[in-house]
């Protein structure tokens, strides 16, 4: 590292908030959505505070407009929520974070700050990169998903405006970046047949967990084939 | 009531798996089809969600200005743009959409 620390903290102080604010601002797009889908202002904060997680939000209530019962709509927002998990694997060997901080550090484990931090070269600035990115990004999160939600309130019909379309903007913002190979297309094909296939057949949210299954039956078919 | 119950199971699901992550001893979810099957979940949940959201009403199919939003937002993202534009485009599209009858 030919750089003095003083100016490494900073690099990773500056790139921390840029990820921090960049996507904590799309809590507006959140509390938009939520309040579209006929979710309370409060229903809506305690979502951003407590869950935490963004398409896991989104998830639920998409779900949940579309009228599923509370236990499918949450399982849709379970699955999407696994791959915390696996940051959080990562994340405990490369922050060693004392066990008693873990309850408290957990609830930060998300796309966002695991990215920033895996990027760092040693663990003190991941440690710094994990903390700025999820101070910033819990804060502004909450926050922009307040005033996207009494915002929609006040502006009456949000379909009217467009604003239905934010949730799948969302999604296909989050999926594209993750289509990088035939199997992960394929996944994603099988699971748009699945989801829009059942979904006049089955209960609302049954449909997309139905879809989930396109990740074991390519995963199996794939083995079979190699 | 019902959105309660759902928002209760998403907060205690999500904080467990999150906290999962940074307790369970690493033998247990490196094992290669564990792996390979986490990367893969989020695709088929996003790809369907997408889809579902975008034409469908209820369990009705249906193709309206969304499905025209949604192409915007596909357009912003093969040009690079930023989150937000993306999401901005799809929302001003359908609105455009609507606005003339669509």
């Amino acid at each position: 590292m030919a750089r003095p620390t003083g100016a490494g903290r900073r690099a990773v102080v500056r790139d921390s908030l840029g990820v921090g604010v960049a996507v904590g601002l799309s809590g507006f797009a959140f509390g938009v959505t939520a309040a579209g889908a006929g979710i309370s202002v409060l229903q809506a904060c305690v979502l951003s505070l407590l869950v935490f997680t963004g398409a896991s939000q989104f998830a639920l209530v998409g779900a949940l407009a579309a009228g599923g019962n509370p236990f499918t709509a949450a399982a849709g927002a379970f699955f999407l929520g696994t791959r915390n998990a696996f940051y959080g694997l990562r994340l405990s060997q490369l922050l060693a974070l004392p066990r008693a901080l873990r309850p408290f550090a957990a609830h930060w484990v998300i796309d966002e700050t695991a990215a920033v931090s895996l990027a760092q070269k040693d663990r003190g600035a991941a440690r710094l990169g994990f903390t700025v990115t999820g101070l910033s990004l819990f804060l502004l999160w909450n926050l922009t998903t307040l005033l996207g939600a009494l915002g929609a309130e006040a502006i009456g019909d949000t379909n009217k405006w467009g604003l239905d379309a934010a949730g799948p903007a969302v999604f296909l913002a989050l999926l594209a970046p993750m289509l990088r190979t035939a199997t992960e297309r394929a996944v994603a094909a099988l699971a748009l047949i699945l989801g829009l296939g059942f979904l006049p057949v089955l209960p609302a949210g049954v449909p997309v967990l139905v879809a989930a299954l396109a990740a074991p039956v390519i995963l199996f078919l794939k083995g079979r084939r190699s | 009531m019902n959105v309660w119950i759902a928002i209760g199971a998403t907060v205690l699901g999500c904080y467990l798996l999150k906290l999962a992550g940074l307790l369970v001893p690493a033998g247990v979810l490196e094992r290669p089809l564990v792996q390979r099957l986490a990367a893969l979940l989020p695709v088929a949940l996003l790809a369907a969600l997408t889809a579902q959201q975008t034409f469908s009403t209820g369990s009705a199919l249906v193709v309206d200005a969304r499905a025209a939003g949604l192409a915007a937002a596909g357009v912003a993202l093969l040009l690079r743009a930023p989150f937000l534009i993306v999401v901005a485009a799809a929302v001003v599209v359908t609105a455009g959409v609507r606005a003339l009858g669509g």
